[in-house]
């Protein structure tokens, strides 16, 4: 009976989006004040049965309730409870009723937070976020109902992906789903604006913390699949350039270009039908990867299980929406007017070189994932497209944006003298090029070139932000309150872009001097590793709820003293019978050392393979810097003032120039 | 309206197309080199009695027959093994089975707990005869004709879909060819 009402529920939630969509924009566009307000208690509702309906699938999942497809094919009465509940989300039609609730609890948070917008605005964008809901709410509902029921009932199900039986795995998802549905809110400001025909400073600066905080949730689900990866998949590596990876990817990228363009969009009033335009990408990249990833029209390690007719819903749902939206954009963006000029020399050209660079990494990426797909249908062949293409495409572009990335904050809005920044920048150029070169020398005793390059740009990077910091508090009385009274926006900037320095020093030192040994051991072996010591003790039996493992057991010393004894697993799931590596990991913040039991070769003898990775961890690290930066900067006090300051309409402008 | 403007539009239908063509191909259908080439000679111990043995002999007796690759760890089989059970009953078409990679006893327990669709299996289980046959993931099916020839590779479980409008009709026009 639950189910059914789950069900139920679902059905509800999108007849009111379905409502939600239309009420308000008809309410906007004839000025009817009590259509207009009905998208706020819209966006409630449905957040509130769509929390209805999740609940019952998770009350389902806990209860063992196999009679329902979805939670059969998902788990297991051995399952621990906390995999049951995250089972919910760990398969297809779960995780898209995950992605609808959190896309009902962006609307809702809309409604709550927009109390100060004009109430037009709020009914278009609730109006667009409900067409969106109605889309994956029928998608939902009509090809992959998780309230399916089977009947008569299997005595027990057939077990959670043993893959996804990780806490890596529990968080990676909602936090993913909640950057990309987050990227619905600026999309949908930003369609909103162009029918309202209001594109100003105001939009810019009502979609900043939107976006800022899903490009957060964006980067922290990134990372947390990027980490899983490394631990779980039992190969020490943490990007693959696989498509799915690059399916999230490519809207942060798209993200992270609309958070920089939006600052100019919102300071400068220019650059703002290219900003509209970077809105309607992200969430359309949102969407291709939700096509890519469901249609099974590329292979990828992440194979959900996929469904032709799944594919072309959701096709036509990217169609539809993407469509629609770059039409409005086609018709309405002619009339948008820049007004502010710049030089070519000026923070204005940085962030558009930010734009840029980032616009095309993301469109080499883009190429890169579905060229497979394009030679395909144009019957030209089948290939696959590799890291190394990737590799050679992306880095350097990143090279010349980390380069105007430690400029960019330092110049000035309009116009800037090119000897006032060579003034400015000289120590910070001599400086990181000196260290570049020293310390990677001190480290590891090597002179790579392309080591000194990563080195030299993360000192860049970390000596500009400082620079930076140091310089806004030279027109205070005393440089240090002027230094520790920079609005939050300021420290959320310079956080983010420390955390970029730090990513790149992982990056670099642990591509460049990880050292790998894949060998046979008995118990007893030793082997030397970057300095390490590793003992092989020999292996044990264990067993899980719902496991069995072989464990081994290597103990590491280093000069005599021990350092960690560590435990690598190989553990086969009982229902599907499916073995797993559990790597044996000692984490540092200099250094991890990995292990991962192989295959048994006779004679006591196992494969091992022992990894000794510097800096690994900074490359999650950075992350944690990027998104810690964009919490503090969305909750800039000034995004809270801003109904005050549109009161106050000349005080506003006058703060932006002087802010210039 | 100014024609820029229209240019992204313009490129996303382009994919769009792109896409619709790729929904209806499958990326991991590759072209498999012994489609109409006659398969590969084996002679490998029954599954069920080791003093017997199974080969491209057995398949020969029948105008056409389906080899299936299995094995007990294999989870996508569990899958497709309804079907093979009930094409098996209702003598549809005979089904040569490939232990593959597998352990004897587990075979046999797999069989005997799911129901057994095979005519015979061949106990595969160093995996040699499934490298000649280009096996590269569990399940496989074959189709085989009288000549021994292979007429078709189903890689991935058959689906209700593939067998209704691909193997089926195969095998019917096979049987015709064959009078």
């Amino acid at each position: 009976m639950l189910p059914e009402l789950g069900n139920f529920a679902l059905i509800l939630a999108m007849s009111i989006a379905l409502a939600q969509g239309i009420i308000p924009l008809v309410g906007a566009a004839r000025g009817m004040p009590g259509w207009i307000a009905f998208g706020r208690t819209a966006a409630w509702t449905q957040f509130l049965f769509l929390v209805v309906s999740f609940g019952i699938l998770t009350h389902a999942f806990v209860i063992n309730d196999f009679s329902v497809a979805y939670v059969a094919n998902n788990s297991n009465s051995a399952l621990p409870l906390g995999y049951r509940i995250s089972a919910v989300w760990g398969g297809h039609e779960g995780s898209l009723l995950l992605w609808v609730m959190l896309m009902g609890a962006w609307s809702a948070a809309v409604a709550l937070f927009s109390k100060r917008l004009p109430p037009e605005m709020v009914a278009r964008v609730l109006a667009v976020m409900g067409l969106v809901s109605v889309g994956f709410l029928a998608f939902v509902i009509f090809t992959s109902n998780p309230f399916d029921r089977y009947y008569p009932a299997p005595a027990d199900g057939r077990d959670l992906n043993p893959l996804l039986q990780d806490i890596g795995l529990i968080l990676h998802p909602p936090m993913l789903y909640m950057g990309y549905v987050g990227f619905s809110v600026a999309f949908a400001f930003a369609i909103a604006a162009l029918l309202g025909g209001k594109l100003d400073a105001a939009w810019a600066r009502w979609s900043r913390p939107w976006t800022i905080v899903a490009w957060v949730f964006l980067t922290l689900g990134i990372s947390l699949g990027s980490w899983w990866a490394y631990y779980e998949l039992g190969w020490g590596g943490w990007w693959f350039w696989d498509p799915v990876e690059n399916a999230s990817f490519l809207p942060w990228l798209t993200g992270t270009a609309l958070m920089h363009s939006l600052a100019v969009s919102e300071k400068r009033s220019t650059f703002k039908s290219w900003t509209v335009l970077l809105a309607i990408f992200a969430f359309s990249l949102c969407l291709l990867g939700t096509f890519l990833v469901r249609s099974g029209v590329l292979t990828s390690v992440h194979a959900f299980a996929s469904d032709p007719t799944r594919g072309v819903f959701v096709l036509m749902l990217l169609a539809i929406v993407v469509g629609v939206s770059l039409a409005i954009y086609a018709w309405r963006a002619p009339q948008v007017k820049s007004a502010g000029n710049f030089a070519l020399l000026s923070r204005e050209t940085f962030l558009l070189g930010n734009n840029v660079l980032l616009v095309v990494a993301t469109a080499t990426i883009l190429l890169g994932t579905i060229y497979p797909l394009i030679l395909d249908a144009l019957d030209l062949g089948k290939i696959s497209v590799g890291p190394p293409y990737f590799n050679a495409v992306f880095i350097p572009l990143m090279i010349p944006l980390i380069i105007a990335l430690g400029i960019g904050p330092l110049s000035r809005w309009k116009q800037d003298e090119f000897p006032r920044l060579v003034r400015l920048l000289r120590g910070a150029l001599l400086g990181s090029l000196v260290l570049g070169a020293l310390i990677p020398w001190l480290l590891f005793d090597s002179l790579e070139p392309m080591v000194i390059l990563g080195t030299a740009l993360s000192l860049w990077l970390l000596f500009t932000v400082l620079l930076d910091w140091f310089h806004r508090g030279r027109h205070k009385a005393s440089r240090w309150k002027g230094m520790l009274g920079q609005p939050l926006g300021f420290y959320g900037m310079a956080l983010a872009h420390l955390g970029v320095a730090i990513t790149a020093i992982g990056i670099t030192y642990s591509s460049y001097y990880s050292l790998e040994k894949d060998l046979r051991m008995a118990p007893g072996d030793e082997l030397e590793l970057g300095g390490y010591l590793f003992r092989f003790e020999g292996v044990q039996s264990n067993h899980g709820p719902n496991y069995t493992a072989t464990e081994g057991v290597i103990s590491v010393s280093r000069d005599g003293r021990p350092v960690d004894t560590l435990h690598t697993q190989k553990r086969i799931y009982t229902v599907q019978q499916m073995p797993m590596t559990e790597a044996g990991i000692d984490p540092g913040l200099f250094r991890d050392l990995y292990v991962a039991l192989g295959e048994p070769l006779g004679d006591g003898g196992w494969a091992v393979r022992i990894y000794y990775k510097p800096y690994v961890r900074w490359i999650w690290l950075g992350s944690l810097f990027m998104a810690l930066g964009g919490i503090l900067a969305a909750s800039d006090r000034r995004y809270r003032l801003m109904a005050r300051r549109k009161a106050e309409k000349g005080v506003g402008a006058k703060l932006v120039t002087q802010e210039s | 309206m100014k024609t820029r403007y229209l240019i992204p539009l313009l490129v996303f239908l382009l994919l769009v197309g792109l896409f619709m063509v790729g929904l209806g191909l499958d990326p991991r259908e590759v072209p498999s080199p012994l489609i109409d080439k006659p398969a590969p000679a084996f002679s490998l111990p029954d599954l069920h009695d080791e003093s017997r043995t199974v080969g491209t002999e057995d398949l020969k007796k029948h105008k056409v027959s389906l080899f299936n690759v299995w094995a007990s760890w294999c989870a996508a089989c569990l899958q497709e093994h309804p079907l093979l059970v009930e094409l098996a009953r209702e003598g549809v078409v005979p089904i040569y089975g490939l232990n593959y990679k597998d352990k004897r006893p587990d075979a046999l327990n797999w069989l005997k707990r799911l129901g057994d669709p095979y005519t015979a299996s061949a106990f595969d289980e160093k995996g040699r005869v499934g490298i000649d046959w280009g096996v590269y993931g569990v399940p496989e099916t074959f189709v085989v004709d009288s000549k021994g020839v292979i007429r078709y590779k189903q890689i991935g479980p058959i689906t209700e879909e593939a067998w209704r409008e691909t193997i089926l009709p195969l095998i019917e026009r096979i049987r015709a060819e064959e009078g």
